[in-house]
């Protein structure tokens, strides 16, 4: 269990407020200029030793991608994007940043924006996070008035300006290039690459985008040194985490762990066991419903880092852990996920667009008794007809929960296949886009 | 050159190619939807995948950039279940509803999933309902069909310089529409049913006319305006029931106008079929013999110098030539071809011609307009110059207001004056002119019909000269002539160049001296008639036939074969697509039957000897489809005297510009549709 | 998302107040001068928020203008995004999340309820417009599900009892606190509650 000296987030759950003044008692903006100072190359080494991987989801090495940014300034600007979209399925940490630790984050960004080149950030916010931006936009305005970012920010010679702009109920405008055509007031639709953000990105300048919780510690390590971080957790796999712990526990909450910390600890340790007891688990999706879920024999044993996941054919992501229990139905449960990915899809290239709202009408079947083994197979098809062929990582995350469903529950799924693979069961349902949608006249 | 390899061939390539690109130039196809050479990359079909090594998905072929070094495969298994993949989905929601459906034959959808696809369906879950959209008078939409690739919209936003169509909605409920399905008010709109690879969008004036294979093709060239756009005009017995573009990357690229696609309804309406003559107040249909006896008789008794002439916009070079030639032997002095009194100076084919070539357009930086609205006179040239005010943010001024023409220009003045202080070096803007490389200045006929034209004309090449505007490598000097005949017509010496005469046909012609009117397809003269006699020679009942007392019926453009000199002084051929209706004949049996009837004598022979001589008539020519060649440049100066004025651009009703398109049903709806947008160039 | 369909009664007109003139003012200077478009999605907040929190054609057009890019532009984004209202919602909009995590935890139940108490169908509005629901994807808040978004406030931890007493509040016009609903700090564990102990960070 991560000692409570060496947690990043302390104000996680507002146990002590969240206004600049209670941030500074805990150190925030402290020697800010001095790591500055330090330059640019020696920024960036000392988040590659800390071996920090993204917190967005894809856990792409932090220094590394900072170090993709032209060097010099050109004629065109840098800017730094901070996605606080937040919107996969069992995440809800970077709210808690955005609302309780907003100086980390600030703070986060001034560094990073130093050593990327970057004078503007744009905070990316889920329009439904309102609260929380405006939160956010009180701490910046807090942080200017300090002058710890403006004009000459923390006095460092760097200027350096942070605005927030909102998303309006698109999961898809998490995808970093979807976000930047979001923010170019587009609709978001992921962007070809190449080119890649960090040389084309927003307004077709060089961009770093980052997740909330990787800008957010990057002051503490490099505060307390990238060794330090580096010691925590695994190889490769450093630092603490933030996880958020839903479903069908005693007590769902988020908090700050060791990496690799095993995922039974983490959940008997934290939020109070399963209901009904370990035995009573019947599944962990480990990293936001993107992540192919994980049965019982797996959790029992499994370890929370990005690498033991990949080894399970699974993945850390955004390390949102839902778990369900035997009590749920879940192909339902999986339906639903499917459901969710059929709406998000922005509808640009063929297999998501098509591909989603297929495997969420099998499923849905499933559930309700209506479809045969041969749909099945069809739609373990469908998943592998989308993987890989579309334009996002969109496609992979709705392909991969019904691969996991699939691959750990076949027999279940098979024994929901009572329709008659034959005489098909006259559906007398009109020509119609969203069955679901008939209950839903005003939709 | 660096080098890739595909399917295990190393092949060179250029530099900026993609991958999709490369693998042409192997000879390799990739099938693809989205994809489109004029349009910019969309990847979102993702039927094009192709592996890469070392990456461990397949790659859109069409949206990765070639490099040095890659190693592309095409024809692994990977690749071939990623197609059937995508041809799966791209069908699920598709009606599959060939049998009714207007792409039928020529469907890219069709001819895919015969090739990649799978040959059954699994996709049992009720199909996708979408509305159909409006798209105004000349689009057809079965929104059902559409696959998403967004070629219209990018065609709409790109080409056509009109963002109106959009994907609203998301997902699986993506929906390509208008704005809130409003009729697209541009002239190129109708080209996005050729971009459409299914049967989304089509042709609402062909529908369930006809299957492709049926048409005979013919390929040939427009003559509603001078741009001379390539086109193939497909034809089902003697109806021809459409045109369609042909790629000619140095005219239209693989455009057309509405216009010169959609006027071909009108060659089935108010046809002149047999001669008439005019008894009492009433056209009577009569024949042949009569009219070409009263004809006679006519001419035989007014004095030569009363006869007259006017050629009318669409005819061909031979058509003209061998008019000349009747009226050399009429021994009349009065034709004429212009049809208001603009100024012209025919003493060299430099000084009426679009010197810097359509093509030039691109490589310009510069471009200045003088009284011309290119997107209703030349709507091809505007979309090249939007082309390159797209690629290159080139600044656009012009003298005028020409109202919207889909690109940002400015505008520098509206009068005289202003454009005189240009050329006197007393604004700043000479100085930008001055200081480009490759300026274009393009003169509209409005300009050169003001009573300084020769001055604007004159001044202008004189500012161009001495700042050497005017040399081998670049001409800047161009004149926006509007009609397909005209360019023909002055190479052909139909103007004599003495300025001092220019105006006598309009001056005669306003004060009725004359007393024989020949209309050789002219409709668009104004002028009060009151004792003339008058023939007219050609294709449609429009205002010409009206007022005649004879009436001669001939071919339409794509019932006989001529040439036609554009803008440019490119000489191109216009091939007989179908045969003239009843007893009409060509223009040029005409004109012997005529002589005949007055002089016992034919004037021709045959049509290729017309052809022959008219050619060599024809100054700088090179060979046909070619630019005209020019040893020398003429940069005399005449003076002419200067005359304060406002440059008024007229008003063109662009739907309605000539006898074809005004028996148009097509386009009467087009013009009713596009009314307020005519009326002030904009749409809000 | 199936298309949202454009109200039937549209005002005519649409400008923004003069408050509000200065806040797009002020929103167009957080991007460069050459990118104002950036400025469409706030605008369209902005307009929402000033027409009972729907947007109508009219306010699209005249975004359009001040914003000089096209009509389908706007249409497109306004069509795209799920939290642009292209047609009346109630005074208290609620939506409830029923994404897996919440459903897991019983967010059907909240659904039924906001069946009963407010109006059978999604998007339909109550007596004296006052209220409206419609079901949405995952709100992030998952660790405090069920959980339902009235306006811009989060209420969690929700079970029957208090989902229907809340929106009980709501048609009586005496909104409830939003929060938490099971009385903890936040996210944070409920059996396990031991907080820092303000140790400094380095
Ligand atoms: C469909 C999709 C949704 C995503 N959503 C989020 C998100 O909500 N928040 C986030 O930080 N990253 C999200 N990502 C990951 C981002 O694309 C990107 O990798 C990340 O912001 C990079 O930041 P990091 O390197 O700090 O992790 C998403 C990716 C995909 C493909
Ligand atoms: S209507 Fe045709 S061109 Fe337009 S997106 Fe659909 S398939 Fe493509
Ligand atoms: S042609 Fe490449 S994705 Fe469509």
């Amino acid at each position: 269990m991560l000692k409570e000296s060496d947690k990043i987030f302390k104000n996680l759950y507002n146990q002590f407020g969240w206004d600049i003044d209670n941030s500074l008692k805990m150190d925030d903006w402290k020697n800010t200029k001095e790591i500055i100072s330090k330059g640019k190359e020696y920024l960036i080494n000392e988040i590659k030793k800390s071996e920090l991987r993204g917190r967005g989801g894809a856990g792409f090495s932090t220094g590394l991608k900072w170090s993709f940014a032209p060097k010099e300034l050109g004629s065109r600007p840098h800017y730094l994007v901070i996605n606080a979209d937040e919107s996969e399925p069992g995440t809800c940490k970077d709210r808690d940043i955005l609302r309780y630790e907003p100086q980390k984050l600030i703070e986060g960004s001034l560094i990073a924006g130093y050593a990327v080149g970057a004078h503007v950030c744009y905070i990316y916010i889920r329009g439904e996070y309102f609260n929380e931006g405006e939160r956010l936009q009180e701490a910046i305005n807090q942080a200017y008035e300090k002058n710890f970012i403006g004009k000459n920010a923390c006095g460092t010679g760097w200027d350096f300006d942070i605005h927030i702009h909102y998303g309006a109920g698109a999961y898809i405008c998490g995808e970093e290039t979807a976000l930047l055509e979001s923010i170019e007031g587009n609709k978001g639709q992921p962007r070809l690459k190449p080119p890649f953000p960090a040389l084309v990105g927003l307004y077709g300048c060089p961009t770093i985008v980052n997740n909330v919780e990787t800008i957010a510690v990057v002051p503490t390590i490099l505060r307390r040194g990238a060794k330090w971080f580096a010691s925590l957790g695994k190889p490769k796999n450093t630092g603490t985490k933030i996880f958020c712990i839903s479903g069908n526990v005693n007590s769902p909450c988020n908090v700050e762990e060791e990496m690799g910390i095993p995922l039974k600890e983490l959940i008997e340790k934290h939020a109070g066991g399963v209901i009904g007891g370990w035995e009573n688990l019947k599944a962990v999706i480990p990293g936001g419903s993107s992540m192919p879920l994980l049965p019982k024999k797996v959790c029992d044993t499994i370890t929370m880092d990005f690498d033991s996941l990949i080894e399970n054919k699974s993945g850390l992501g955004t390390a949102g852990v839902i778990v369900i229990n035997k009590d749920q139905d879940i192909v339902a449960c999986m339906a639903r996920i499917a459901r969710f990915y059929k709406h998000e899809s922005c509808g640009q290239c063929t297999p998501c667009r098509e591909g989603s709202g297929w495997m969420w009408r099998i499923l849905d079947r499933t559930v309700k008794g209506d479809a045969t083994v041969s749909d099945i197979e069809l739609l373990e098809d469908v998943t592998k007809q989308i993987e890989g062929h579309t334009i996002c990582a969109f496609g992979e995350g709705s392909a991969w929960p019904v691969q996991g469903l699939l691959r750990h529950f076949r027999e279940e799924v098979d024994k929901k296949c009572s329709g008659d693979p034959i005489v098909k069961k006259k559906r007398d349902l009109p020509y119609l886009v969203d069955q679901h949608l008939l209950e839903k006249k005003n939709a | 050159m660096p080098k890739i390899i595909i399917n295990g061939k190393e092949i060179e390539f250029q530099k900026g190619m993609t991958v999709l690109q490369a693998c042409e130039l192997a000879d390799v196809e990739i099938p693809r939807f989205c994809y489109h050479e004029k349009l910019s990359i969309a990847g979102n079909c993702r039927m094009c995948l192709v592996e890469m090594e070392k990456s461990a998905k397949p790659i859109a072929s069409c949206a990765m950039p070639a490099t040095e070094g890659m190693n592309i495969k095409t024809n692994t298994e990977l690749v071939e279940k990623a197609r059937k993949g995508v041809m799966e989905f791209l069908l699920a929601n598709h009606p599959l509803d060939c049998p009714v459906c207007d792409q039928g034959g020529e469907c890219d959808l069709q001819d895919q999933s015969l090739y990649y696809g799978v040959d059954k369906s699994r996709f049992s879950e009720n199909k996708r309902d979408v509305k159909d959209k409006y798209m105004g008078p000349l689009i057809k939409t079965q929104m059902t069909r559409c696959i998403h690739c967004t070629r219209c919209v990018r065609f709409a936003t790109e080409i056509a310089g009109v963002p109106e169509i959009g994907a609203i909605g998301r997902g699986e409920n993506m929906e390509i529409t208008t704005y809130l399905e409003n009729s697209m008010q541009s002239e190129l709109s109708a080209n996005v049913i050729d971009l459409c690879p299914v049967g989304a969008l089509t042709s609402k004036p062909y529908a369930f006319e006809a299957r492709p294979w049926e048409l005979k093709k013919t390929e040939s060239v427009d003559v509603m305006d001078a741009v001379g756009s390539n086109i193939r005009v497909d034809t089902y017995g003697w109806e021809v029931k459409r045109v369609l573009p042909r790629i000619n990357e140095n005219i239209n690229e693989e455009w057309i106008s509405d216009k010169t696609r959609y006027s071909c309804d009108g060659l089935l309406k108010q046809r002149l079929d047999v001669p008439y003559i005019k008894k009492g107040d009433n056209l009577i249909k009569s024949n042949w013999d009569e009219a070409l006896n009263l004809i006679s008789a006519k001419i035989k008794n007014i004095d030569s110098n009363e006869i007259a002439g006017h050629i009318g916009d669409m005819s061909s070079i031979e058509t003209i030539y061998s008019f000349k030639k009747l009226f050399e032997y009429l021994n009349s002095p009065n034709l004429e071809i212009r049809e208001k009194d603009f100024f012209i100076n025919t003493s060299d084919k430099m000084n009426y011609l679009f010197n810097s070539s359509i093509t030039g357009i691109e490589k310009s930086d510069l471009i200045l307009l003088v009284g011309c609205n290119p997107r209703h006179e030349a709507t091809m040239v505007n979309a090249r110059i939007r082309k390159a005010f797209v690629k290159s943010k080139l600044p656009i001024f012009s003298i005028g207001n020409p109202g919207d023409l889909t690109y940002d220009y400015k505008i520098v003045g509206e009068n005289t004056e202003d454009l005189k202080k240009i050329l006197e070096g007393k604004s700043e803007i000479s100085n930008i002119i001055k200081k480009a490389k490759k300026p274009i200045v393009i003169i509209g006929e409005s300009a050169l019909e003001l009573k300084s034209g020769g001055y604007i004309f004159e001044e202008i090449k004189n500012f161009l000269a001495i700042n050497g505007f005017i040399n081998e490598n670049w001409n800047a000097l161009n004149i926006l002539i509007q009609n397909a005949s005209t360019v023909g017509g002055l190479d052909l010496k139909i103007l004599k160049s003495n300025f001092q005469n220019d105006s006598l046909f309009f001056e005669k012609l306003k004060n009725n001296k004359f007393k024989l009117l020949y209309l050789l397809g002219s409709d668009n003269i104004n002028f009060k008639k009151e004792n003339e006699f008058i023939i007219y020679q050609g294709s449609h009942g429009d205002r010409g036939a009206e007022i005649a007392d004879v009436i001669l019926p001939s071919p339409a453009y794509t019932e006989q074969n001529g040439l036609f000199s554009n803008l440019e002084g490119r000489v191109q051929e216009c091939r007989k697509a179908s045969y003239p209706t009843g007893e009409a004949k060509e223009d040029w049996k005409i004109f012997n039957l005529i002589s005949e009837k007055i002089f016992a004598k034919k004037l021709f022979h045959d049509f290729q000897s017309i052809r022959n001589e008219a050619i060599k008539e024809i100054p700088n020519y090179s060979q046909i489809n070619s630019l005209p060649n020019f040893n020398k440049k003429d940069n005399k100066k005449i003076t002419f005297n200067f005359i304060p004025e406002k440059i008024v651009i007229n008003k063109i009703d662009y739907y309605y510009s000539n006898s074809i398109s005004r028996s148009s049903k097509t386009m009467s709806e087009c013009r009713l549709k596009n009314k307020i947008f005519l009326k002030d160039g904009t749409n809000n | 998302m199936s298309i949202k369909k454009i109200h039937t009664e549209q005002p005519n007109d649409f400008i923004f107040s003069n408050e509000n003139l200065k806040i797009a003012e002020k929103i167009l200077q957080k991007y460069p001068k050459k990118n104002k478009k950036s400025a469409l999605m706030p605008f369209l907040y902005l307009a929402q928020k000033q027409n009972q929190n729907w947007i109508p054609l009219a306010a699209m057009k005249y975004i359009a203008k001040y914003l000089s890019i096209p009509y389908i532009s706007v249409y497109e984004v306004a069509t795209f995004y799920s939290m642009y209202n292209l047609a009346p919602v109630g005074k208290y909009f609620i939506q409830v999340c029923t994404t897996s995590p919440c459903l897991l935890r019983g967010a059907d139940k909240i659904l039924k309820i906001c069946k009963e108490k407010i109006s059978q169908n999604e998007n339909q509005l109550s007596e004296k417009s006052q209220c409206s629901w419609t079901e949405v994807e995952c709100l992030g808040a998952c660790v405090n599900a069920p959980m339902m978004q009235i306006n811009n406030d989060y209420y969690e931890d929700l079970n029957e009892a208090n989902a229907v007493k809340i929106i009980e509040s709501l048609i009586q016009d005496k909104p409830l606190k939003p929060g938490s609903y099971r009385g903890r700090k936040n996210t944070s564990p409920e059996k396990n509650n031991q907080f820092s102990q303000g140790e400094k960070n380095a």
